[in-house]
């Protein structure tokens, strides 16, 4: 129950030791109706969670991995959760200092915690029983026992203190952006979050207090026993109880003080207890809850449309592991600071969306909130009634905002996914016509052609126009590896060269590899972002037919959009084919020998697209792939799964983004001129034209030079060995499967 | 209120057209046809006065390539009912014959107000809403840029050129022909289109007459010759902007 | 057969359009090849009437109901007119007129029609059409061999100073034929002229959809006023709100007339090139070498917009 390592005897200490019977009375009875707050409150979060829609068909939480090829992450799970929670391991990523003072509270909290849970068990559970069974009182808390206990739990206790100490002081002296609760989305008739910043201090003052007036009346108490040896143990205690007299209070004025004390610190646990389910101080439940029920995969792969609805509409929609992860986020705002869409000024910030989320399900849900709501002039967003959830409790354009870069998802301590959220939101903008017009025209061409240029589908081929060979149609004959070339690097008049390059590169070094052709349409991976399901399922269907009329090994993508869906979510659709990125089938075919390059000596630095990276943890390969080139990479401070968007994903490429204050592939521009390289290495077609415009945008045009990793290759492209070596081996037995590793001797400057 | 509204099924100029060996006809074999844009403004008219003031969108078309989607996805924005017309031979049909199809088939329907495009690209012998009126013996217009229904009666806007617009009143029945909608036209969300399909909503209708009817024989169709093509500046965007600049100077129309 | 060749006149403000004068030369040209006359068919009052001295024989019909734009009213008295004179062939322009009108006439006066009309001539007694189909994708040669033909034309096809000629034609003044009334003319609203315009210009900027959104706008306003001259637009950017109706140019819009017209992400659709193509010097941008714009520029380029607009206002700029 609560912390309470006060009074003691001969190597233990009486509990209850100054007060009478009435005392007794009294707080047995408040903490009666401190338990029964508590389980209310646990109790109206429980029914909020179970009235949520199972995640899919038969699956409560987390919907089936069924079907999936490979996992990048952890397999989700009890054991794997617990890990995460007791390492407060996503806690201490990214902010180190602030993730140990959290681990020193989270772990002092449960120390404490325990410690008052172990005295409720010994005084109020064994003695009673003992008594009244066995008609003589036991007890355990004695002897070395006790002191073990008191050595312990004084060291929880300091823990608690420091971190609790740091973490106010980071949030009181640190101005950063992310403990700002400026919304990203300004409602029209103003807003005040007053609250949330007075819920933060409550909670901590609350802890602190509880933390320090526990030691002052462990003090008081052994300053009233005249400092017995063996409260030594009790090391912090007696400390201040050494204090407590070192400033003049005797025993005796310390007996008279101290009940004082522990009124006020068990009134303060007591109120601090039944305060939990109302507050920020949940996340103490909630957010373990939902690092438990997380699954990293279901941002990966989207889930399905909730029955008899084409997107969110209305409450019922939300899942129970929705409902929770709402509950479970902490305000911690690490989102808020990561996200490419609040950094760009749209109108988005995923906590601000989760808050909104949260505030209105409790709404709905009459669960009252204390200290821990956003207030309104009027009854708008959070605050509006039962009305439709997409475009009026969050608004369209903040929905529309999002590129889908998963950064949110990473980085939120807490499990939360708030992409799948999104996604199933904007479906239901889909379903009403609530979107750009640019995005319905690109959407209608994708529906009509098959690629969102509007183009006929049967151009989509047409670039292998310029190439002096043809690209086996892989319908027609059988090739080890399918090529989905995916609509930007078919259609687009800057990336076609690209796409070329690759096809002569894979030619050269004797690939067997072919394309679908016009068979080929939009993979589907950002209309589905989008929120066009119907569509996607299409293009699906399309591709699937395409797919299993052609006969290869395995399917490589230049596109990290089409990768991911190709790999995390046709699987559900019956492609058992593996996927790989052309990074990856790249860097094999160079460090296997299979294509000869010389040392470039170029200074770069690579920009890991969301796709690649985040999603699907791709990030050795490329590198690999530019050192074998003879070039040094230069890491841009946001690398790897912390990589930062190029704000096309999602679907945002085909969205009007000139309200932005700064693009988000601007913005990531000027982080990558600050490295002082001049070389800007992308491996995804639209990256290549997101920062190509991004270049001229921001004034660097001749200054820095966007390479796709396929053009670096083709420059350090060793023209007389290849001569040589298909002169030696001739491209027949090019067709050996997956290429060996490592470098051979002779191979690229390592 | 029964709107009607006649779609129909176009070419899609996105492809490149190819002329048959007849040299009379696109080459209709390998072409993609898609709904005409005129029609889809059409459309969406009707469904605005649908909302406004409550009517039933009976959607029909001639059986042309692909013509179920369009219908499928007229339903899906909205039409109550879409009826596809059989019976015409494959082809280029002639907006006379058209019209006489669709006239044939109105005959036994109850209607109100028939709305269709304002034209479409191959409509060499007119456009379809006058010949229908008149067929009908109905009052129309055409190049209609707003409709609202008042009573038996609806309310035009029709554009004349510079931007003048007139207003009038027209009796019920009639024909209209729309330019453009108040709004552009809305989308349709496949899963809304596919739910269409699976109900299977698509009435059919029979109707019997002959393709070119009313149409002056067409006796070559070719691709414009190239003539009088621009001469293309090329090179940079600095490179160009100067010789662009050069032109205008020559003209007097950039000062120094 | 009939010989005679009827162009109903288009009039706006008590102003003829030049489709009236290109329709009155080509008229002359073909009813005398038949042997016939050139007549213009003038609705509603006969103000103006002093400029269509080309024409052999001016029909009037003088009636109120026919002062007004009335699609009803006007067919009724022109099928009467019509039944009357029995042209060879009657011209109009692909018009409103054309559009609203021709297919009510052709099936009321049984006559072939043919629409979006660029070029006309004789062959023996036939009439030869050559329209512009598939948004001018492809030309089709149609021959009008009936007793009656109709022909509506695009404007901007035929010489309009053939049309301009002085003379003193025959005036008819015939009346008015009475419609079933279903038509009733409520208001005429012209365009707001009070901001830009563009008629007036010696040089135009002019922009198409290949801007992509309203604030890319910016860029070619920046460019037009380092030129000093108006900014105008194809009808999406105007059917998108982005900018002010009377700034729109074409069929729809203004017709314009300029020393010299830029034009910047424009296809070149026929309407649109109704509006401009008579501009002296024609200079595009448009990165589909294929945009039909071109067959009408003096000059061009496949540079995307987004590179050379700055670029010129940068020029220009200094
Ligand atoms: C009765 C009627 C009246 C009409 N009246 C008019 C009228 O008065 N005026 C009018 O304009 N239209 C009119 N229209 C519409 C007309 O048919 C066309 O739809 C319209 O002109 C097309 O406008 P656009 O060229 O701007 O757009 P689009 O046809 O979409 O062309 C955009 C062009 O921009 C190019 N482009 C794209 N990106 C770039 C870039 N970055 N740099 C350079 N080029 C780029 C593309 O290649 C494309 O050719 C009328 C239609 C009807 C039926
Ligand atoms: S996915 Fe990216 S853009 Fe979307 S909310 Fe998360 S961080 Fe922001
Ligand atoms: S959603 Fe996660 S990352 Fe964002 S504020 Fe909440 S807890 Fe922090």
């Amino acid at each position: 129950m609560i912390f309470d390592p006060t009074l003691a005897v001969v190597e233990t200490r009486k509990v209850f030791a100054g007060e009478g019977p009435g005392t007794r009375a009294i707080f047995y009875l408040l903490s009666l109706a401190t338990l029964v707050t508590f389980f209310a409150g646990v109790g109206l979060r429980l029914r909020k969670y179970y009235a949520g829609r199972p995640a899919a068909e038969g699956r409560f939480w987390r919907p089936s991995r069924k079907g999936e090829v490979q996992d990048v992450t952890t397999k989700p799970g009890l054991g794997a959760g617990l890990m995460k929670v007791a390492t407060n391991k996503t806690v201490r990523r990214d902010k180190p200092s602030v993730g140990l003072a959290h681990l020193a509270v989270f772990w002092g909290f449960i120390g404490l915690f325990l410690a008052t849970s172990i005295l409720s068990l010994d005084y109020d559970i064994v003695r009673n029983f003992s008594r009244f069974f066995l008609g003589r009182e036991y007890s355990f808390y004695h002897g070395p026992f006790y002191l073990a206990y008191n050595a312990v739990f004084n060291l929880a206790g300091v823990a608690a203190i420091l971190g609790t100490a740091h973490l106010m002081g980071r949030r009181a002296a640190h101005k950063e952006p992310q403990l700002d609760y400026t919304r990203a989305f300004k409602p029209e008739a103003g807003y005040s979050r007053r609250q949330f910043r007075q819920g933060d201090w409550l909670f901590l003052w609350g802890l602190m207090t509880l933390f320090i007036t526990g030691f002052l009346i462990q003090g008081l108490r052994i300053d009233e026993a005249h400092f017995p040896t063996f409260e030594r143990w009790t090391w912090m205690g007696y400390l201040v109880g050494l204090a407590w007299h070192g400033v003049g209070v005797s025993a005796g004025l310390a007996a008279h003080i101290h009940p004082w004390i522990w009124w006020f610190h068990v009134l303060l646990a007591l109120g601090f207890v039944a305060y939990i389910p109302f507050s920020k101080a949940m996340h103490m439940v909630t957010s373990p809850a939902n690092l438990i029920v997380n699954d990293p995969a279901n941002t990966r792969r989207l889930p399905q449309v909730p029955n008899g609805h084409s997107g969110y509409t209305e409450l019922a929609d939300f899942t129970p592991k929705e409902r929770l992860a709402f509950d479970a986020c902490t305000k911690c705002g690490r989102c808020h600071q990561v996200c490419p869409a609040r950094t760009a000024g749209a109108p988005l910030s995923p906590r601000d969306l989760i808050l909104d989320l949260r505030q209105w399900v409790d709404r709905q849900n009459h669960i009252p909130a204390l200290l821990d709501r956003e207030d309104r002039p009027d009854q708008s967003g959070p605050l509006a009634g039962e009305t439709t959830l997409a475009g009026s409790v969050i608004a369209s354009r903040t929905l529309w905002s999002c590129t889908t870069c998963m950064a949110c998802v990473e980085v939120c301590p807490v499990g939360i996914e708030h992409v799948p959220t999104i996604v199933q939101m904007r479906r239901s903008l889909v379903d009403a016509g609530d979107m750009d017009p640019t995005l319905q025209s690109a959407l209608q061409n994708i529906a009509q052609q098959g690629n969102s240029f509007g183009k006929s589908a049967r151009m989509r081929a047409r670039w292998t126009k310029g190439l002096d060979f043809t690209i086996p149609d892989a319908r027609k004959e059988p090739v080890e590896f399918l090529w989905f070339v995916g609509d930007y690097a078919s259609f687009d008049d800057r990336l076609q060269n690209l796409s070329r390059s690759v096809a002569k590169i894979l030619h050269q070094a004797g690939v067997s590899f072919g394309i679908l052709y016009d068979g080929e349409r939009n993979a589907g991976n950002d209309v589905r972002r989008a929120g066009e399901e119907g569509l996607y399922e299409m293009l699906v269907e399309h591709n699937m037919a395409a797919l299993s009329s052609a006969n290869f090994e395995s399917i490589f993508t230049t596109d990290p959009h089409s990768y991911n869906t190709l790999r995390n979510e046709y699987p559900a659709y019956g492609l058992e084919k593996p996927v790989r990125h052309y990074s990856e089938l790249l860097t094999d075919l160079v460090l296997s020998g299979r294509i000869p390059v010389k040392a470039l000596n170029k200074t770069v630095t690579y920009h890991d697209p969301c796709y690649l990276a985040r999603y699907n943890r791709v990030m050795d390969a490329p590198r690999a792939l530019i050192e074998a080139l003879g070039c040094q990479l230069v890491e841009m401070p946001r690398n790897r799964t912390g990589s930062f968007c190029c704000g096309a994903g999602g679907g945002r490429i085909w969205m009007d983004d000139s309200f932005l204050e700064e693009r988000p592939s601007e913005n990531r521009m000027k982080e990558a001129v600050a490295l002082g390289v001049d070389v800007f290495t992308v491996a995804c077609p639209k990256d290549f034209a997101m920062f190509s415009d991004a270049v001229k945008t921001v004034g660097q045009e001749g200054k820095m030079v966007v390479t796709d990793i396929i053009q670096l290759l083709e420059e350090a492209f060793d023209t007389d060995r290849a001569m040589a070596m298909s002169v030696a081996q001739p491209q027949a037995d090019g067709a050996d499967a997956n290429p060996g590793e490592g470098v051979s001797s002779e191979q690229g400057p390592q | 209120m029964r709107i009607v509204v006649a779609m129909r099924q176009l070419a899609d100029l996105v492809e490149e057209l190819e002329v048959d060996d007849s040299g009379t006809d696109i080459d209709r074999e390998f072409v993609k046809f898609v709904s005409n844009e005129w029609d889809e403004a059409a459309l969406e008219e009707a469904l605005l006065i649908k909302e406004q003031s409550g009517a039933e969108i009976v959607a029909v078309a001639l059986d042309e390539p692909d013509v179920d989607q369009t219908l499928y996805t007229a339903i899906a924005k909205g039409a109550d009912k879409a009826v596809k017309l059989t019976g015409l031979e494959e082809g280029w049909v002639s907006t006379h014959s058209r019209a006489k199809a669709i006239a044939s088939w109105l005959g036994d329907q109850q209607w109100d107000l028939l709305l269709t495009g304002v034209q479409a690209a191959d409509d060499l012998d007119g456009q379809l809403a006058g010949i229908l009126a008149a067929q009908l013996q109905v009052p129309h217009a055409a190049v209609v840029v707003s409709a609202q229904t008042e009573g038996s009666s609806v309310k035009v806007s029709q554009e004349l050129g510079g931007g003048t617009i007139v207003e009038e009143t027209i009796a019920l029945p009639a024909v209209l022909g729309i330019q453009t909608a108040r709004q552009a036209p809305r989308y349709a969300p496949i899963t809304r289109i596919r739910q269409a399909m699976q109900s299977g909503g698509l009435e059919e209708a029979s109707v019997a007459g002959d393709l070119a009817e009313g149409r002056p024989t067409v006796r070559r169709l070719y691709p414009p010759e190239k003539t009088g093509h621009a001469e293309m500046l090329t090179g940079s965007a600095s490179d160009v902007a100067d010789k662009i600049i050069e032109l205008l100077r020559a003209k007097g129309l950039v000062k120094s | 057969m009939a010989s005679d060749v009827l162009v109903v006149a288009e009039r706006s403000g008590g102003q003829f359009g030049d489709i009236t004068f290109e329709l009155l030369g080509k008229a002359k040209e073909i009813a005398s090849a038949l042997g016939g006359k050139a007549g213009v068919v003038l609705l509603g009052d006969t103000s103006g009437v002093d400029a269509l001295g080309a024409a052999d024989v001016v029909y009037t019909i003088d009636d109120p109901s026919l002062s007004n734009y009335n699609p009803e009213a006007t067919e009724a008295s022109l099928i009467g007119l019509l039944r009357q004179v029995e042209p060879r062939l009657l011209l109009m322009g692909t018009s409103t007129y054309g559009l609203d009108w021709g297919g009510a006439l052709s099936v009321a006066w049984d006559a072939q029609l043919a629409s979006y009309v660029v070029g006309l001539s004789l062959e023996g007694s036939d009439i030869i059409a050559t329209s512009q189909l598939y948004g001018g994708k492809l030309f089709a040669e149609a021959v009008l061999d009936g007793e009656r033909g109709i022909v509506t034309a695009i404007g901007g096809s035929f010489p309009a100073e053939a049309g301009r000629t002085g003379g003193s034609p025959e005036i008819v003044a015939t009346s008015a034929t009475a419609s079933a009334g279903k038509v009733t003319f409520g208001a005429i609203k012209e365009p707001d002229k009070s901001g830009v315009d563009i008629t007036s210009a010696d040089l135009l900027v002019s922009v198409g959809r290949g801007i992509g959104s309203q604030d890319n706008l910016e860029l070619v306003q920046e460019l037009a006023d380092a030129l000093g001259s108006p900014l105008s637009a194809s009808r999406p950017i105007i059917d998108q709100g982005w900018l002010p109706k009377p700034q729109q140019v074409g069929k729809s819009g203004q017709k314009v007339k300029p020393k010299a017209y830029l034009s910047f992400g424009i296809s070149g659709a026929p309407e649109h090139l109704e509006g401009m193509r008579n501009a002296d010097l024609i200079i595009s941008c448009n990165t589909d070498e294929n945009a039909p714009i071109f067959d009408v520029a003096h000059y061009g380029t496949t540079v995307d917009l987004f590179d050379l607009v700055p670029e010129l206002a940068e020029k220009l700029g200094q």
